[in-house]
């Protein structure tokens, strides 16, 4: 399905808006083949085309939102039907109102590649099938590889409304991935490896097999560490996950509705001057790079926090309105079936100058922190109550030293803001909307054995 | 939703290339959500889904397709596409004559949620908004959601399946923020239940509303959560998901088979303390994991994990149950037609002791009382496994005193298991919870007595 087409059936639901009314149709195809292979075998092999539409109507001042899995003519009609009663239940608000074409272009960004529509399925089984073998001989300690698996999707979308938003896209995106258990002296840890890329040729299967390796067998033979106050490091992959959470209290949303520490505190020093932090979707090295935003604007570069100043909220239509100010390009949508929220996209913090070996060297008390678990379940966004399962190791006179597991590490995250000392110079783009980098944090809560 | 000439047909598709086994799974899904939030009712959604997802296994390969299309051409076009995903093998099934089987879940529903007017809906939103913001000046912002969902399933396959189930599900949530002199905190209260609006019936939207304000409430005055290691009591209903992470997931057939648990070979072994007898229970009328059959049209059954602190038995679906020459155990789940279905939990939950609850607070000395839980997650493979608190206090001198900053919790699941020295008989079950697994995510109750384990980590900052 091209973008062409998809455009097309947003032209045909935004055609049947009665007078008066707002309609904005987005509407989404994917072509996803996901392999997993087991022990030198295929254990599923997936081939899926899913498509959707999500239509959103405003008319006197309400919204109002349905969705289908298909583009079926009559269905979409009856789900734009289900929109307008829809509408009809909702608060009167004079805010609401789609996104207009604010003359903002778009950058230009190459998020397609032809090839993957062609690369034929047995090289993408030899890309698991490889990945698997490159695990097993990664170290002589990996005693199994519960998954090694082989994933592409071609998607297409698109955005048309009344109020002369019409854009289309497309991208690929294709990774490997696995994870794999290591054994000694009847331990068992696990790790995962991965790489990402825009087509085949990107995919790098040494590398994620050296990742799933190295952190699978890392942790053997780690304790869990007694409760202590220190300086701790986090690996990019860990300050990547910390930007997300920063990012969703940078919406304008949770600011304007009271949800956010950051509300009332713009052009104030809420972080260490070291942190500059940028959300920026047309950086294309992003994984979650695009040109346009759930609501068909452009998406551009916005300095959140200049050297500790916290500069600028991210906003969609609705909430720049509200805030008296114009949409950042940060509509952001989980797909088809829910109306655009607002969000940052590609965060990442400006580098310093310094490797994670040249920071760990000035340490000498300390953690590096190279996973956590349970961000979800441990970190209130709102209050900033921040506790999280940790591992990593333990940095004494400079260096890295003993492995340490079952442990957390806490603080809030107002005052960890404050706390980082340094950011590395190792940025690293991750599967993920931001980007990771090392970071040294002083005085952060170890809790482990003792009390 | 499909003719059953039709899946006879498509289901041969599906064979003709040498597979062993095939199935159909057809889904129709209607969801209805309304979102109440900054004194606005924002939004209505209704949303429809129908699919068909169609798997081939050939040896240890399954081949997987799904469509949006169910007409013949589209079915078929999916099995051939499945078909030629597993390759073809030396089996070459054939497809056995269906003989349809009935399931049920042994109540009905009472009120349809579609023939309930968009209007009674927004109302109990708009009333849990002013019963929330009048519990105190306080509370600072409030959102209220309702949704509820239809989901009708038919699954065929070449063993002369078939079958269908009809499931209805209401879940409410209110949310609250309260602002004070040490910052905001939040409360949220949700129910659900596989019923339809007589949920409403059941429960008091304006008494939960109240029980999310007072919880923030309560957290202005909270103080940090201690941290390392203490005695840690957990509520009645508070939370299973501490036996979520700390077994539940370990006991999946899927990871045992991979060697990803750390109960792989422990069937018949003292694996917890013996005063822990853990179940799985598809069956369990009306809660949030229940079901007549499961994805893949096994009926939902009531399964003893651990009976005594002894192992009994793993989680089954049938592609591990098959490969093992043994029944499925009901638990082969899946988020959607467009979704392999895997092994998972529906309502698990530990039965009462003998203990009462206020003395097992009353015998800690020094700890923390949990009253309500987060999410969690676990490494299966490790057993390390954490989980949030969302309302907690101190317990001190055997007495519940003040209240505690969130936080997680960090333990290992069989150490945990064992370490679980009193269980009351105040058994009740928890809130309504999604499960997530493998990019997943399916229903699933919980519940717990209250409860105390030895030693937990607590993952504060307060010394």
């Amino acid at each position: 399905v091209t973008p062409e087409e998809l455009l097309s059936i947003g032209d045909r639901v935004v055609g049947l808006a009665k007078s008066g009314e707002q309609v904005e149709a987005v509407v989404v195809h994917g072509r996803d083949t996901e392999i997993r292979v087991y022990e030198g075998e295929i254990e599923s092999l997936s081939s899926a085309e899913s498509q959707g539409v999500g239509i959103r109507l405003v008319a006197e001042g309400r919204q109002g939102f349905a969705y289908a899995g298909t583009f079926d003519d009559a269905v979409l009609a009856e789900t734009l039907a289900d929109a307008r009663d829809n509408a009809s239940f909702g608060t009167v608000d004079e805010h609401l109102g789609l996104a207009g074409p604010d003359g903002v272009a778009a950058a230009d960004l190459d998020l397609f590649r032809g090839s993957l529509e062609t690369f034929p399925t047995a090289a993408k089984v030899d890309f698991a099938m490889q990945l698997e073998r490159a695990v097993r001989a990664a170290d002589p300690r990996i005693s199994g590889i519960e998954q090694s698996e082989y994933f592409d999707t071609l998607y297409a979308g698109a955005i048309v409304s009344t109020t002369g938003v019409r854009t289309a896209g497309r991208e690929t995106v294709c990774y490997l991935s696995a994870y794999a258990m290591a054994e000694q002296d009847g331990e068992t840890q696990t790790g995962f490896g991965f790489s990402v890329g825009r087509e085949p040729a990107d995919l790098d299967v040494d590398r994620a097999a050296g990742d799933a390796g190295r952190r699978a067998t890392r942790l053997l033979g780690a304790r869990k560490p007694p409760s202590a106050r220190l300086t701790v490091v986090l690996d990019p992959w860990v300050t990547a996950q910390f930007l997300g959470l920063l990012g969703w209290t940078l919406s304008g949303e949770a600011v304007l509705k009271g949800r956010s520490f950051f509300t009332g505190h713009l052009g104030e020093a809420v972080a260490s001057p070291v942190l500059t932090l940028v959300d920026d979707p047309t950086d294309v090295r992003a994984f979650s790079a695009t040109d346009t935003d759930g609501e068909g604007l452009a998406t551009r570069r916005n300095v959140l926090i200049d050297q500790g100043v916290l500069q600028r909220f991210v906003h969609n239509a609705y909430t720049a309105r509200r805030a008296g100010t114009v949409s950042t390009g940060s509509a952001v949508r989980g797909g088809f079936k829910s109306t655009p929220g607002v969000g940052t996209q590609a965060l990442y913090l400006a580098p310093g100058t310094q490797t994670q070996a040249e920071l760990v060297a000035g340490i000498d008390d300390g953690v590096l922190i190279q996973d956590v678990a349970g961000l979800h379940s441990g970190v209130n966004p709102v209050s900033g109550d921040f506790s999280t399962g940790a591992e990593g190791l333990r940095i004494r006179g400079g260096e890295v030293a003993e492995p340490l597991r079952e442990f957390t590490v806490a603080s809030t995250l107002q005052r960890m803001l404050h706390d980082v000392t340094a950011v590395g110079s190792d940025v690293e783009w991750l599967p993920m909307s931001a980007a990771g980098v090392s970071l040294v944090i002083d005085d952060l809560t170890i809790s482990g054995s003792g009390t | 939703m499909i003719e059953e000439a039709t899946i006879t047909r498509v289901l041969g598709a599906a064979l003709r290339t040498g597979g062993e086994f095939a199935e159909v799974f057809a889904e129709d899904k209607r969801s209805s959500s309304a979102v109440l939030d900054d004194g606005k009712v924002e939004e209505l959604t209704s949303g429809r889904d129908r699919g068909a997802g169609i798997r081939v296994v050939v040896g240890d390969t399954t081949g997987f397709a799904h469509t949006a299309d169910l007409s013949e051409a589209g079915l078929v076009a999916a099995a051939e596409a499945a078909a030629a995903a597993a390759r073809s093998g030396g089996g070459g099934a054939k497809v056995v004559p269906l003989s349809r089987r009935a399931a049920s879940r042994g109540y009905d529903v009472e009120i349809y949620p579609a023939d309930v007017p968009k209007a009674t809906k927004v109302e109990l939103l708009t009333r849990a908004n002013d019963v929330a913001r009048g519990a105190g000046s306080a509370i600072t912002q409030v959102s209220a959601s309702y949704a509820d969902s239809r989901r009708r399933i038919l699954v065929a396959n070449s063993d002369g399946l078939l079958t269908g189930d009809d499931t209805v599900r209401t879940l409410f949530s209110v949310s609250c923020v309260a602002t004070g002199d040490t910052g905001m905190q939040t409360g949220r209260e949700s129910i659900g239940h596989t019923v339809g609006f007589e949920l409403f019936d059941l429960y008091d939207i304006e008494e939960l509303a109240r029980r999310a304000a007072g919880r923030a409430l309560t957290k202005l005055a909270a103080r940090p959560a201690p941290s390392g290691q203490l005695p840690v009591v957990i509520g009645s209903g508070g939370g299973g998901v501490l036996f979520h992470e700390a077994c539940g997931h370990g006991l999946e057939a899927d990871l045992v088979g991979k060697g990803a648990s750390v109960f792989k070979g422990r069937v018949g072994e003292q694996v917890a303390s013996s005063l822990v007898t853990l179940v799985d229970d598809g069956t369990m009328a009306k809660e949030w994991g229940c079901f007549a059959i499961d994805d893949e049209g096994h009926p939902a059954q009531r399964n003893v994990l651990i009976q005594d602190g002894v192992l009994t038995d793993y989680m089954w679906d049938a592609l591990r149950a098959r490969k093992e020459g043994r029944r499925s155990s009901g638990n082969g789940r899946r988020q959607s037609y467009q979704h392999l279905p895997m092994v998972r939990m529906t309502n698990t939950y530990l039965l009462a002791g003998k203990d009462r609850p206020e003395d097992v607070i009353a015998s800690t000395e020094k700890g923390v009382y949990v009253k309500h839980l987060g999410g969690g997650q676990v490494n299966t493979a490790t057993g390390d496994f954490v989980f949030g608190m969302t309302e907690a206090y101190l317990i001190e001198d055997g007495e519940i005193t003040e209240p505690l900053r969130e936080g997680n919790l960090i333990g290992n699941g069989p150490e945990v298991l064992a370490n679980i020295d009193a269980v009351a008989d105040d058994f009740a079950m928890g809130p309504p919870g999604t499960c997530g697994k493998d990019g997943q995510g399916v229903p699933v109750g919980d519940g717990v007595p209250t409860l105390r384990v030895k030693a937990l980590t607590i993952g504060g900052t307060a010394a």
